[in-house]
């Protein structure tokens, strides 16, 4: 299996990578009637107009779950286990698939996020870390 | 107008579960029908509807086609329905609706696969652009819904062990189960995580085999003289989004919808349910559709769970051939062969006066369900 790991960047994901590599984390918000969504579409989930606008995270966020990987799936991250794959909520209301910057035996459901900006294969990714210190 | 108890399963017949090496998934599926035509006593030539589940580790265009020329007969009615491995409950539906709709008289539904001496790449494949944190497979995606019901209702990890010991205990009897060493609490436990919280045991088997039903009218196994039919006596569905992340609700699915619409229909509340045939691909797949289908509050299954309440003698028989964590990992069939078997009174795990039994089917990380009820 290829050791390679990159975004897709066809279609309308293509602005999302595009903002990260310019160090922003992006949401698509509608402008017709004002939903918030991720991953980025055609068209909004809540209305269906394709009149979508890019917004910024301000970068608050509250972990949903996670699991922790202890056997790889990929050859890419065998030196990375155990390690954990999150879903995180931002304030603004969407969900994103993440790693959270933390030990893993400290996550708690519900816990509150910062938004940190970090690096998978070359790669700009939005990470998370607790805001609070935690034990 | 109501279908409930008006089409029968008539036949049912599977292959060895397990590994087919250098069989094809068309001819594992020739052999299950071929089981399944004979156990009915109806000859090929009068199928006049073949649905298959397509092979999930070999989708194929225009499949069906390739079974029925294998088959060697041309049907009026047939397709494939790619619902996951929700698919086989619903196509028995949608037979039952079409048998009385007056467009065929016998219907035949079908799957087979080969992931395990074939290719199993499709339950490691990476998640759209999520490879990039790591996120690949299948089986992580109910870890993450697992550990969510873990954080929302403090679900111990014995309330999985409880169903992956009921399961397989079962599967202990059953000559057919690919897996029969027993299972205890101790063992559950100490087995290393897979990607936690899920463990060993909490995962389905990868299988090869088949598994085949054939479907007509009461009246028409009345007129045929058929042995045992087992009455059809209500289905459902639901579906909820294909991204696990962007649920808003982590820990119900639309088995909730799937299962009320299926008892409504059989006439049924929770309470009057006498075994449960529930898709066990992960343990927590069948814990959360138990809450779903209201046999326990959402958030309660440990307690449902607890003391034996799943075993042949419990409150609540469950997966009475050891279902995908012990009998095969086969994506739903095994099942509803499991419920005919309890309603004709052959099972290996027989409860005793069950006069009902309800199946789930679910298919990819708890998209799709579907939901059937079988009487006497």
């Amino acid at each position: 299996m290829s050791a390679e790991v990159k975004p897709d960047r066809t279609g309308p994901a293509g602005a999302f990578w595009s903002a990260l590599d310019g160090g922003r984390l992006e949401f698509q918000r509608c402008r017709a009637c004002g939903a918030a969504q991720l991953p980025a579409r055609e068209e909004c989930t809540a209305c269906l107009s394709p009149d979508l606008a890019w917004e910024a995270a301000q970068g608050g966020a509250t972990l949903i779950s996670w699991v922790v990987y202890h056997r790889p799936y990929h050859e890419a991250f065998k030196d990375r286990i155990p390690y954990n794959v999150a879903v995180v909520e931002l304030d603004e209301g969407p969900r994103l698939i993440s790693n959270i910057l933390a030990p893993n035996d400290s996550l708690r459901i519900d816990m509150p996020l910062r938004l940190e900006l970090g690096e998978s294969f070359g790669q700009t990714i939005p990470q998370f870390r607790p805001r609070v210190p935690t034990g | 107008m109501t279908l409930s108890g008006t089409c029968v399963i008539a036949g049912i017949g599977a292959t060895a579960f397990g590994k087919h090496p250098g069989r094809s998934s068309v001819s594992l599926n020739v052999e299950a029908i071929r089981a399944a035509l004979s156990d009915a006593r109806v000859d090929k030539d009068r199928v006049d509807a073949l649905f298959v589940k397509p092979p999930t580790s070999d989708f194929q265009m225009l499949y069906t086609v390739k079974v029925a020329s294998a088959l060697g007969i041309q049907p009026r009615m047939g397709g494939a329905w790619d619902q996951g491995g929700a698919a086989n409950a619903t196509l028995i539906s949608i037979a039952c609706m079409a048998i009385e709709a007056g467009q065929i008289d016998i219907a035949v539904v079908s799957f087979a696969d080969n992931p395990r001496t074939g290719n199993a790449a499709v339950y490691a494949r990476p998640r759209g652009d999520d490879s990039l944190y790591g996120w690949f497979g299948t089986l992580p995606g109910y870890a993450m819904i697992m550990q969510r019901h873990i954080g929302e209702f403090r679900t111990p990890p014995e309330a999985f062990g409880a169903i992956a010991m009921a399961a397989r205990n079962h599967g202990v009897r059953n000559p057919k189960a690919q897996v029969r060493n027993p299972l205890n609490m101790d063992d559950y436990l100490a087995a290393d995580p897979l990607v936690a919280p899920l463990r060993r045991d909490d995962c389905t088997l990868i299988s090869d085999g088949g598994g085949a039903v054939v479907i007509m009218s009461a009246k028409k196994a009345a007129e045929l003289g058929v042995d045992a039919p087992v009455p059809i006596l209500g289905w459902g569905y639901g579906q909820t989004f294909y991204e696990v992340a962007y649920r808003r609700d982590m820990t119900s699915t639309m088995a909730q919808t799937s299962g009320a619409t299926a008892l409504k229909m059989a006439g049924l509340t929770p309470q009057d349910v006498d075994c449960v045939q529930i898709y066990d691909c992960f343990t927590i797949a069948a814990l959360m559709t138990l809450e779903d289908y209201g046999f326990c509050q959402k958030g309660q299954a440990a307690d449902f769970v607890k003391d034996g309440a799943l075993m042949q003698d419990g409150a609540l028989p469950f997966n009475t051939s050891g279902g995908l964590l012990s009998e095969t990992g086969m994506p739903g069939m095994q099942l509803i062969h499991e419920g005919v078997r309890q309603m004709r009174g052959t099972s290996v795990n027989q409860v005793k006066g069950a006069g009902n039994v309800v199946i789930s089917n679910q298919g990819g990380v708890m998209q799709t369900h579907s939901t059937l009820v079988l009487g006497q």
